[in-house]
């Protein structure tokens, strides 16, 4: 049957974020070693005691080995051959966004970035969705910073925080992923540039969605960011996080680290649309997507719930996880992965249960094209302590074509007889009565294959903030364009 | 309307339809019954367009326009329904969802707006009522865990809404009862119009006691061997195909 000749023509998708921006940078000096450390800290006019941080996190990468555990392959990266430094030239730091270089405010706009405070048209006001934009390794623009204030919430690149509130980094930085938590963590921690810090104070609740955007742009650049956000007791806030790269046949290495914290009845929700360049058909270049995130629900009937759509990279290797630390705490995961072509994906998610009664759910869809491997890689874990514990996982993988695979890892470790757990895993696949069904009523194949891939994600992409979950419906059908024919 | 001329066709090297021929003007229902394996759900694939089948010979025209060059979805276009004899299941995609897009779809390609969402939603309704469907149908997934008699009026529902001028119904009445069964013929009389034809595949005497055909073929070996009026599904009923002089493997 030609079924698979029709779904191959629907995976050769064009990445349009892959333009490169012409802008002077300013680098480090190629390669990795203390001064390449001690250079970046120095850039960022950092404190002593960051410095000692980052310098301490050097020597223990260097002591470590790269984790070859996950199902993907790619030849040993040479941390010599990059630059771990590179910010956009600017003669001063700029005061407000009109002095900021009109060639990365022009970047953003091409992007699709609201990086402009929304004005008042017409007496009616736009949905307010605050954003700090990473160009690089640094952060080129913060929106709405005053109205947050004004509630006493902090949100501003990493690089300020250091300066401004070094009290609370201090507190919290590396007290979620610990610096020799892994390979990745452990060298982001040494060289990270920028990223973002949020402190929602008490009972506060964020008015308004807030986002951080990257944007590798300069060449053999790797791109590590730090993201801490810290939600005090009974506060509440939704942060989405969104990537793109310019196209480059080398392929570009991104490691960052997230931490949450959520103190009593606090809730964090933070979702991810992840686009990095995948590489092209053919596999070649696309950016290593190496990432730490992880949730600690510190407080007592705390929440916290990642939701992610990973559309881009050449490889993902990330496990966004919580750990369930507060009696009645609640973790989420909610996952899209969707690998075409060459890509590679090892994602998923753990759910570590130390308090009583702490509840987690794992929904996660996979998605495999063209030549993709998709895995689900997931830890369930309850301690001795997290007594009448729950979770509840499904794994969804749906192939598209015959020339992918999709596989399911899970691991459930329970030294605890009340917890329960339930897991369900199921494979389909987009089978070619399904397109032509959808195409005899008039959808033509592409149509067709976004529509049954967004049916088929639906319970994770409702998760999305309103106005993200459209972007993302958006970026499930180009992703997946040039899968069927 | 349509016209079948000398279509030959095959599967994976298998020849199934040999010189068919069908005529089916403007304004009428014809039938088409015959034994398993004499090729008509090939018949209406091709008709349909479903990749995988080879045309050797022959052409189909609707209205004047030769479909086999067209892709699924531009005969649909074009009017072209296709009523499954096993309707597929979209799961996490509404039904509401489905024919809005299918509908707009269909609007894009002929150059019009889309329909108002208002308008939608009343059309959708009228049409669901009519059919026994309750507005919680329209909510469910695409006929992801309906029954089979529930499957066949979901595919009534989207014939009322995309308003095809040809509808080919494959099997429709397959495995229904006789209230579903009225239910179905209700709304293919509805919709007959001088402007509209229908080719029922059927097995059975019974959906065509409600919907009067004007023509009934008889499709052995991948063509039509008999044509006459409704007459000849009532021989059919009481002869078997032996009276057609159609033998059929044990």
């Amino acid at each position: 049957m030609s079924d698979n000749a029709n779904i191959h023509a629907v995976i050769d998708a064009e990445y349009k974020y892959g333009f490169v921006t012409d802008i002077e940078s300013d680098r480090a000096p190629k390669g990795l070693n203390e001064d390449t450390v001690r250079f970046i800290s120095a850039k960022k006019n950092e404190p002593a005691w960051m410095l000692a941080w980052r310098l301490q996190a050097f020597a223990t990468w260097q002591r470590m080995k790269t984790p070859t555990w996950a199902r993907v392959q790619f030849p040993p990266i040479d941390y010599q051959d990059a630059y771990y430094y590179a910010a956009p030239k600017q003669k001063i730091a700029p005061q407000s966004l009109d002095e900021v270089d009109p060639e990365l405010l022009k970047t953003y706009e091409k992007l699709g970035i609201p990086i402009r405070e929304q004005e008042l048209l017409a007496g009616v006001a736009p949905k307010k969705i605050a954003v700090d934009a990473v160009f690089d390794s640094v952060s080129v623009a913060t929106t709405y910073k005053k109205e947050l204030e004004a509630k006493g919430i902090i949100f501003c690149s990493f690089g300020e925080a250091v300066q401004k509130h070094p009290d609370l980094v201090k507190k919290y930085l590396g007290s979620v992923v610990p610096v020799a938590d892994n390979y990745f963590a452990a060298l982001n921690s040494a060289v990270f540039t920028d990223g973002s810090f949020v402190f929602v104070p008490k009972g506060v609740r964020c008015p308004m969605e807030l986002s951080t955007y990257f944007r590798i742009n300069a060449e053999n650049t790797g791109q590590f960011e730090r993201t801490l956000i810290i939600a005090d007791d009974q506060s509440y806030v939704s942060y989405l996080e969104g990537c793109t790269a310019p196209k480059r046949d080398d392929n570009q290495l991104h490691a960052a680290v997230v931490e949450l914290v959520a103190h009593d009845d606090a809730e964090i929700k933070y979702s991810t649309v992840q686009n990095w360049y995948p590489g092209d058909k053919d596999g070649k270049g696309g950016i290593y997507n190496f990432v730490t995130k992880r949730g600690e629900c510190r407080g007592a009937r705390s929440k916290i719930s990642w939701t992610q759509v990973e559309t881009g990279s050449a490889i993902t290797w990330k496990y966004p996880s919580c750990v369930l630390k507060g009696d009645h705490s609640v973790g989420e995961f909610y996952s899209v992965a969707i690998a075409n072509n060459c890509q590679q994906a090892d994602t998923g998610t753990k759910m570590i249960h130390l308090g009583n009664h702490t509840r987690s759910t794992i929904i996660s869809k996979g998605i495999s094209a063209g030549r993709a491997q998709n895995t689900y890689r997931g830890l369930v874990k309850f301690a001795r302590t997290a007594r009448h514990a729950r979770n509840r996982t499904q794994c969804d993988s749906m192939l598209i074509g015959n020339q992918c695979g999709a596989h399911t890892v899970p691991y459930i470790e329970s030294r605890q007889p009340s917890a329960s757990v339930e897991h369900e895993a199921t494979t389909a696949k987009i089978s070619e009565e399904q397109l032509f069904y959808c195409r005899q009523r008039g959808l033509n194949a592409e149509e067709a294959m976004t529509l049954i891939v967004n049916g088929f994600c639906r319970e994770v992409l409702q998760q999305l903030p309103m106005e993200f979950a459209v972007e993302a419906q958006k970026l499930v059908g180009i992703s997946l364009e040039g899968s069927v024919g | 309307m349509l016209e079948i001329t000398n279509l030959h066709a095959s599967i994976d090297g298998k020849s199934i339809l040999q010189g068919y021929n069908l005529s089916l003007p403007a304004g009428q229902v014809h039938a088409i019954m015959g034994p398993n394996g004499s090729g008509k759900s090939t018949l209406s694939y091709v008709l349909a367009g479903r990749d995988g089948y080879d045309i050797t010979e022959g052409d189909v025209q609707l209205n004047g326009e030769t479909l086999l060059p067209l892709a699924p979805e531009e005969r649909a276009a074009r009017g072209l329904f296709l009523g499954m004899q096993y309707p597929v299941e979209i799961p996490g995609v509404s039904n509401m969802v489905f024919l809005k897009t299918a509908l707009n779809a269909q609007r894009r390609a002929k150059g019009m707006n889309e329909l108002d969402a208002v308008e939608f939603l009343q059309n959708i309704k009228t049409a669901a009522q009519q059919l026994g469907l309750s507005d919680d149908m329209l909510k469910r997934s695409v006929n992801t865990g309906f029954s089979g008699g529930e499957k066949k009026r979901n595919e009534m529902l989207q014939m009322l809404m995309l308003q095809p001028t040809c509808a080919v119904l494959d099997e429709t009445d397959s495995g229904l009862d006789v209230d579903a069964l009225k239910v179905i013929a209700n709304a293919i009389n509805a919709m007959r119009a001088p402007t509209r034809s229908f080719l029922i595949i059927t097995h059975y005497q019974r959906l065509l006691d409600y919907v009067k055909p004007d023509v009934v073929h008889i499709q052995a070996h991948g063509k039509i061997v008999a044509t006459g009026g409704p007459e000849l599904a009532h021989k059919l009923e009481a002869e078997g195909y032996k009276a057609f002089g159609i033998e059929q493997a044990a």
